[in-house]
């Protein structure tokens, strides 16, 4: 079964693209980053949590295996269409209403730093409706808020199936306080991310 | 954790800063908007306050003021976060800063001190302890309080032995510190040349000149305009030659100012700073 037709017209106006993930993750993360074409038109943000002083491998591994520019942000960074950006590790990403980044070394949310809800909290204040979010697999609970707010705010938000998610935890989370609007399978979502 | 159900508007934060800035006299208007509200947003959920609450104890109640300025200015810090910025600096910059017969040092920001005493490790494995001098400096008179105490918990002193691992530096981090029971103590003999004092970057002036100026993971929480005004407060307070420290995701990214430093490390964002 396909997307179906409302997700599918979201998909195609929407300009910012917010993928979480946790444990479990990184695989499904890595085949999106080579699946994305080069012309996506949309800016792309991956939030992953992981071990501090390992985080500049993974902006180079993903680099290495994208069509899409790729980077990991900096401070006031502006957000690019056909980019896709790496929360650093050890800080929390948020966006600012001009248009570029901000990062943050306060205390970590659900053990983590990058913290996805810090992410996808401030991308609901500033894109709203113009905005996809996708929830992966992952064994806490953090990005379940940030879901929520952004569904409040009128944007698209997708838990992975937690049947298909490695760990259940982080999608299931998101089903629970109702912050994912659209629950995927992975191919489901791997179609949507192909659509043109 | 966040609570969803409290929303405060742009606008709301703009009117925040003002009141701030007519009861208070400090300036947040510069600061990043989305990071002050989380901030503000945090202290609501944490004292469970309405807007208006938090509007009215902020005029009311001074002591509330600097729970609020502790709040709003982040504090979480770490001994040799990045550890690859302080083997840089050991490889790049100490040597350089030997030559000097005085060797004066400015941590900006330097909230409860962890850096200080991770700048004074260094010059102490450097050989400069005698000559050099580390100016603590934060806009929080609360934190610069710790910061004298240098007393942490034992297990922060843990959490940083890995940086200290990886800056390369001999021994280990625990030989700095006496510890009893769950605290760890500072050595005197690192607190010895160090000084801690109010100074806001926002607002305060040069008030000495430097050979290095650390000044890490503050201009996050600002936005491009304020951080030119310090850099070039910055700029001023630097020695022909002297040395810059960023964050390691923050870059001079102005033409301006790109001329005033050249570039040592790239990488941990040391910089020089060159003409006059």
């Amino acid at each position: 079964m396909g997307p179906d037709k409302n997700l599918l017209e979201r998909w195609r106006t929407t300009e910012l693209l917010l993928l979480g993930g946790s444990a479990g993750s990184f695989k499904l993360l890595f085949q999106m980053v080579k699946l994305l074409p080069a012309d996506l038109g949309k800016t792309v943000i991956i939030v992953i949590h992981r071990k501090r002083n390992f985080f500049s491998e993974i902006a180079k591994l993903f680099a290495e295996n994208s069509h899409m520019s790729l980077r990991e942000i900096e401070d006031k960074d502006v957000l690019e269409k056909n980019t896709i950006y790496i929360a650093p590790a050890n800080y929390h990403t948020l966006i600012e209403k001009g248009g570029y980044f901000s990062l943050d070394v306060s205390e970590a949310v659900w053990y983590s730093k990058p913290s996805i809800d810090v992410t996808f909290e401030s991308a609901a204040d500033v894109y709203k409706e113009r905005c996809m979010a996708i929830l992966l697999s992952g064994a806490n609970q953090d990005g379940a808020d940030g879901m929520l707010k952004l569904r409040n705010s009128g944007a698209v938000t997708i838990a992975q199936h937690p049947d298909d998610a490695e760990m259940n935890e982080m999608p299931g989370a998101a089903i629970n306080n109702g912050g994912a609007w659209y629950i995927l399978h992975t191919d489901e979502i791997f179609k949507l991310l192909h659509t043109q | 954790m966040s609570d969803t159900s409290i929303v405060i508007t742009s606008t709301q934060i703009t009117e925040l800063i003002d009141l701030v800035r007519r009861v208070h006299g400090f300036d947040f208007a510069g600061y990043t908007k989305a990071s002050l509200k989380r901030r503000v947003v945090r202290i609501m959920q944490l004292k469970k306050m309405e807007f208006y609450d938090l509007k009215h104890t902020l005029v009311n109640d001074q002591h509330f003021f600097q729970y609020f300025l502790e709040e709003i200015t982040v504090n979480v810090t770490e001994m040799f976060r990045d550890p690859s910025f302080y083997k840089a600096l050991n490889l790049q910059v100490m040597p350089y800063l030997s030559t000097y017969q005085h060797a004066k040092i400015w941590c900006a920001g330097c909230s409860t001190g962890e850096e200080v005493y991770s700048l004074a490790i260094l010059l102490r494995e450097a050989g400069l302890s005698k000559k050099s001098f580390i100016y603590g400096t934060d806009i929080n008179t609360e934190v610069l309080r710790e910061a004298r105490k240098g007393i942490y918990s034992l297990r922060s002193i843990k959490s940083y032995a890995e940086n200290y691992q990886f800056t390369g530096l001999k021994g280990s981090i625990s030989d700095n510190f006496t510890i009893l029971y769950d605290a760890a103590s500072v050595h005197n003999e690192l607190k010895q040349n160090t000084l801690f004092s109010v100074h806001n970057l926002v607002s305060d002036d040069v008030f000495n000149e430097f050979q290095l100026i650390s000044c890490r993971n503050v201009f996050i929480y600002f936005e491009t305009e304020l951080q030119e005004r310090i850099l070039e407060l910055f700029y001023k307070s630097l020695c022909p030659l002297g040395y810059l420290c960023l964050g390691s995701k923050e870059t001079i990214r102005s033409d301006a100012f790109k001329r005033k430093f050249k570039v040592i490390n790239h990488k941990e964002n040391i910089y020089q700073k060159i003409g006059t």
